[in-house]
């Protein structure tokens, strides 16, 4: 199955996590020279994402690259990597995201080096969880990543930082142990960890709803859903820009793909019973934290807000599947509906990896992150407001942007649900534009506000590479998302058909 | 060159103007910006004239193509693509006309502004957006373009950012618009669950088959599919057309430059929701219900948003009001089943209007950025183009025999006269009432800026002059077609059958082929325009106006105070913004606070994560001694459990 001869997956996987062991124990003073080991390694990482990509066959859903070897043979866990059509993409944003905050952290001054390893071991762990085709491995990786992440708020935190990794460490762990545990009795039920093992292996009713409750709080939390969300604003907040980005452009995903991975396949018939208790939660999050990012001050609190409530469609396109078969009989707009899910994970990588990048633009200048701090920022910053207005309006969902493709199409397969669906879901409209126009008013438009706002400077070279790579990534996907969509379909077709037919024990 | 060369040049020619005078502000300079800004605008005119010509002209066959695959998934397509045929090429035609001739203007109007560079840029911008809603053959572009337009529109209310009023403003319009995009979006959603496709021409072709099919929504309540459908999407126009209740963002918007004021608030971009729901005008006529509907919103606005206008004193506002009155003769038009005709006042209308407030503007100019006609008069004397072209829209806008206003708003009221459906009665009431309602204001309006005695300070006066002629081209260049354009399209467009390529209604329920009973060429329905109601109502109005206006000042004081309640009422507008303000933008932020406060921070961090967390405390507190407060030692505590968990794992198992 592997179109390369060499593995480029693990290459993928373990050259950022080498280098950044590595730049780990370059010293302060050498500190140019880790920040371009840093550099350097992220781009052939993203550089290599390109190959594979472009070695990609689109027509197949079937695992590709695919290397395996013998981990631990008395448990048949396998170091088993592959990619399909869901997890190559989400590959590549993690890819491009590592090489974004190397760059915008080239101006970190404490302990550079260790901070640019750490976000290298993080990017590829973090690749290694989406490739991962053994349970096992996939746990190991999904665990693994805390440690950098932890560390990265640990260390260059805000003042209340404690709090927040502990809050932080306390639900995700909270969360994963119950992950641990189902995937350990569906080893004892299959004898393998292999993701396509577990796929194939029929449970009964119970046992899916069971392990399908287990997944979900584990990856409830990560996405996170209303009400194990609120350990995200608090880490936000103490994360410095860098660790905000990764963790709102990836990390939050690793949820979302859970879901499409495990939960759904494995246990699609408990999913199909609970998929209420899902979409309600789904929709719980598009509109009560759509209300409560309105509410907010502080401007990454917002943004925090704001990624739960995009997470909604996220959650809510992958369970339409059930309720339109339940509807009209028929899967038609089952693809659309997880196929708007994926594409909104990608989408909310760029848009909300670009708004915290932003936010980092103006804390870095006037050390403030509150939004009263601000006012008039355009007058001093034309250049700035220019991509801050194309985020937040991305953020709001416009059309052209990427923000719209996902929740258009989710919006279009919840009316084949439910017509209730798609009006709560359709709220993100109105809500959405209210919290992120609302912060463009407050922060840029009006009078200069004060002398930190007066003296502002415009973006140098580097915040504008930035800003324009995440301006091309946002307006491209918006206006071609073709060839993501093109990628992804077979992948979620399959997955389709998979989960609308029963595993439960004849 | 091949057609679809030149129809794809004529929106991307503005886009790449945009992008120059946008992106390259400082290396173009002002003249830069606005040469290649007007060159890629004209040359847009230019060839969208040109496919009209071919459009009406010759033997056109209706050219429905698909641009770009935008996605293909789940087995539909969604595209870009154009649908061209004569409503498209009008409307090409009128949009690319207007926008040329304002950007002519802007040159004089802007001169002195330091976001010249940016105002080209997005005005250019604006062009593409709407070039793309008019030409779209499908509703995701459709949809593309309604929201750009609504961005470009965000973008230039909030033109002078500093402003507070103005970024008030421009927030309200696209809030505004966006709960009318709800609407729409939900529309959209339940074309593609009923007909299977985004594509107009495959809707138009299942929609027969879907109009007896009902959906229950509300409570077990079965709606009528068909009737969800075009409501739903006429929501979408309600804020797009502004018409009540959603009307209330567009006087703000006057809060922007002016020449943005003639192009998107009063020609152009307001004018998407008439065209949208006359393009989809085979869905609309399988529902009598929405059409009622949208009789009655549109008689609402067309009379109600006139009498506001009597009241208003700033000059820009009262031709805001004059244009949400006018929009509900249009929509009026759409809910009797006359989709030309209200097609062809959006044409007249686009001229003669863009006409006035270009007009305004240059009074503007000529008062420094005063805009209160309380302190204005005999400006004529100082600049007679203005006040001569401005006569010319005035007397359009008030339907005087042979003026383009006057064919279009005749034939809108007695296509409302002869409809059949319910709100009939009383949406012909009120475009009669609204006749003498509109002449009323516009007289006064002419009467307070240009003629009588001067208010004006004499520090301004002493400065006030004839506006240069980039400003008064494109007033005589907007004259000639306020004139003419009636008188010489009448008869093609709504009795040749020049736009029944895309718009057409059984004869049955027709208005056209009844009016078109008395239609005898368009000199002799002019001819007998001076002898009908309408006619002496429209003098009723000028009557008043020029008596208390023009003679006796002071029974406009008399009457304000002896009807002071019914003077309050409209000055506030009938209280839309304050209820508004108070119950859905306070409302609103209260439940923010309070799901903030009470729902997360007391409800789930208080009680459900501290909580356990406490809970967890007390248990551990025995622990406390490998707490070390080490973030390395927690980290290197992880792992060590995790080996521990399979460690423990490998024993249960062996």
């Amino acid at each position: 199955m592997n179109a390369m001869n060499w593995p480029i997956l693990s290459l993928i996987v373990w050259l950022p996590i080498v280098a950044g062991v590595a730049i780990l124990f370059v010293s302060e003073a050498r500190a140019a020279l880790g920040k371009t080991i840093a550099l350097v390694a992220s781009l052939v990482a993203l550089l290599l994402t390109i190959v594979a990509i472009s070695g990609f066959d689109m027509t197949t859903a079937a695992m590709q690259f695919q290397e395996k070897a013998v981990w631990i043979e008395a448990f048949s866990i396998h170091y088993h990597l592959g990619v399909d059509g869901l997890s190559l993409p989400l590959i590549a944003l993690t890819a491009l995201i590592t090489v974004i905050v190397v760059i915008a952290g080239w101006a970190i001054r404490d302990r550079v080096s260790q901070y640019m390893g750490a976000f290298l071991i993080l990017s590829g762990l973090m690749s290694g969880m989406f490739a991962a085709l053994d349970a096992m491995l996939f746990y190991v990786f999904f665990e693994a990543m805390l440690v950098p992440m932890f560390l990265i708020i640990g260390i260059w935190g805000g003042p209340n930082r404690i709090l927040a990794t502990i809050k932080f460490f306390l639900f995700t762990f909270f969360g994963s142990v119950f992950m641990l545990v189902g995937l350990i009795w569906l080893y004892l039920q299959a004898g393998s960890f292999a993701v396509a093992d577990l796929h194939q292996l029929p449970l009964s009713l119970n046992a899916q709803i069971w392990i399908f409750l287990a997944f979900l709080i584990a990856f409830a939390v990560k996405v996170p859903m209303w009400p194990v969300h609120t350990w995200l604003p608090d880490a936000h907040v103490e994360a410095p820009t860098g660790g905000s980005v990764v963790l709102a452009a990836v990390m939050l995903k690793i949820g979302g793909y859970g879901f499409v991975r495990y939960s759904l396949p494995i246990a699609p018939d408990g999913a199909a019973a609970l998929d209420w208790l899902v979409i309600g939660l789904s929709l719980v999050a598009i509109v009560y934290i759509g209300f409560v990012a309105l509410a907010q001050r502080d401007m990454k609190k917002l943004i925090a807000y704001s990624s739960i409530s995009h997470m909604g469609f996220v959650t809510l396109g992958m369970f339409l599947t059930f309720a339109i078969v339940q509807n009209t009989g028929q899967t038609d707009g089952a693809v659309l509906g997880i196929s708007g899910a994926m594409v909104q994970m990608i989408s909310h990588g760029f848009i909300s990896g670009a708004m915290f990048l932003a936010v980092g633009v103006l804390y870095d200048r006037v050390h403030s992150r509150e939004i009263s701090a601000y006012g008039g920022v355009a007058n001093t910053m034309p250049w700035f407001a220019m991509f801050a207005v194309l985020f937040f309006m991305a953020n709001s969902g416009l059309p052209g942007t990427s923000g719209f493709v996902g929740e258009f199409m989710v919006i279009l397969a919840a009316f084949k649900a439910d017509f209730w669906f798609a009006f709560f879901a359709a709220m993100t409209l109105i809500l959405g534009a209210s919290y992120s126009l609302w912060l463009v008013k407050r922060v840029f438009y009006g009078e200069v506000a004060n002398d930190n706002v007066a003296s502002l400077s415009d973006l140098g070279a580097r915040e504008w590479t930035v800003m324009v790579v995440l301006a091309v990534f946002t307006l491209g996907l918006g206006l071609w998302p073709y060839p993501l969509i093109e990628m992804m379909e077979p992948s979620v077709a399959n997955l389709v058909d998979h989960i609308t037919t029963t595993k439960i024990n004849p | 060159m091949d057609i679809k060369t030149i129809l794809l040049l004529i929106p991307l020619l503005p886009l790449a103007g945009s992008a120059v005078a946008g992106l390259l502000r400082h290396q173009v300079g002002r003249a830069g910006a606005h040469s290649v800004t007007i060159l890629a605008v004209g040359g847009s005119f230019a060839l969208s004239a040109w496919v009209a010509l071919q459009v009406f002209t010759t033997d056109w066959q209706v050219l429905n193509y698909t641009v770009y695959e935008w996605a293909v998934v789940d087995g539909i397509t969604f595209e870009v693509g154009f649908l061209i045929d004569s409503l498209t090429a009008l409307m090409m035609t009128v949009v690319t006309f207007v926008s040329f001739m304002v950007h002519v203007y802007t040159i004089g109007y802007m001169k002195d502004d330091p976001g010249y560079q940016r105002f080209f840029s997005y005005i250019n911008l604006f062009t593409f957006a709407m070039l793309m809603l008019v030409m779209a053959n499908n509703f995701l572009q459709l949809f593309f373009g309604w929201e750009a337009v609504g961005l470009v529109s965000y973008l230039l209310i909030g033109f002078w950012f500093r402003k507070e009023s103005a970024v008030r403003a421009n927030l309200k319009a696209f809030l505004v618009n966006r709960a009318g995009d709800f609407g729409l979006l939900l529309g959209v959603a339940a074309v593609l669950m009923y007909m299977g496709s985004l594509d107009y021409a495959e809707v138009f072709a299942a929609a027969p088959d879907v109009a007896g099919e009902t959906m229950s929504v509300f409570g077990g309540i079965e709606w009528s599919v068909m009737t969800f459908i075009c409501i739903a999407l006429f929501i979408g126009a309600m804020g797009k057309s502004a018409q009540v209740p959603l009307h209330v963002w567009l006087p703000d918007s006057m809060e922007g430059p002016t020449p943005i004021s003639a192009l998107i608030h009063a020609a152009t971009m307001v004018t998407a929701g008439i065209f949208m729901v006359a393009r989809l005008s085979p869905l609309y006529e399988l529902s009598g219900t929405a059409l009622s509907f949208i009789l009655i919103i549109g008689a609402i606005t067309a009379l109600f948003m006139g009498l506001v206008g009597i009241v208003q004193n700033d000059i820009k506002r009262v031709v805001a009001y004059s244009t949400l009155s006018q929009l509900g003769y249009m929509t009026v038009a759409l809910g009797a089943s006359a989709y030309s005709v209200a097609i062809f006042h959006l044409m007249t209308h686009a001229f003669f209007k863009a006409l006035l407030f270009l007009g305004a503007g240059s009074v503007i100019i000529a008062m420094h950025h005063k805009q209160d006609m309380r302190e204005m008069g005999g400006l004529a004397r100082i600049m007679p183009i203005t006040a001569v072209t401005a006569w010319i829209g005035s007397l359009a806008l008030i339907g005087f025999p042979f003026t383009a206003g006057f064919f279009s708003k005749d034939i809108i009221i007695e296509s409302v006269k002869v409809a059949d459906r319910t709100g009939a009665g009383f949406a012909t009431f009120a475009v009669y009432a609204g006749v003498v309602v509109t002449a009323l204001y516009t007289f006064r309006m002419l009467y307070l800026t240009f003629h009588g005695k001067s208010r004006a300070d004499a520090e301004t006066l002493s400065h006030a002059q004839e506006s240069p002629w980039v400003v008064t081209l494109p007033l005589i260049l907007l004259a000639i077609p306020s004139l003419f354009i009636g008188w010489l399209t009448v008869e093609p467009l709504l009795f040749g059958g020049a736009l029944s390529d895309a718009i057409n209604v059984a004869a049955a329920r027709d208005p056209l082929v009844h009016v078109g009973e008395h239609f005898h060429g368009a000199t002799a329905f002019a001819l007998h325009g001076f002898v009908t109601p309408v006619f002496w109502l429209a003098m009723l109005g000028v009557a008043i106006a020029t008596w208390v206006y023009l003679f006796q000042p002071s029974v406009a004081a008399a009457v304000k105070q002896r009807l002071h309640p019914v003077w309050a009422v409209l000055d506030r507008k009938y209280f839309f913004d304050e209820f508004y303000q108070r119950v859905v933008v306070g409302g609103g932020l209260k439940l923010a606070g309070f799901f903030s406060e009470r729902g997360d921070r007391t409800l789930i961090d208080g009680w459900m994560v501290h909580g356990s967390a406490r809970l967890v405390g007390a248990v551990s507190s025995r622990l406390r001694t490998v707490q070390t407060g080490f973030l390395y030692h927690y980290a290197f505590a992880m792992i060590i459990g995790l080996v521990a968990l399979v460690f423990a794992f490998v024993l249960l198992k062996g």
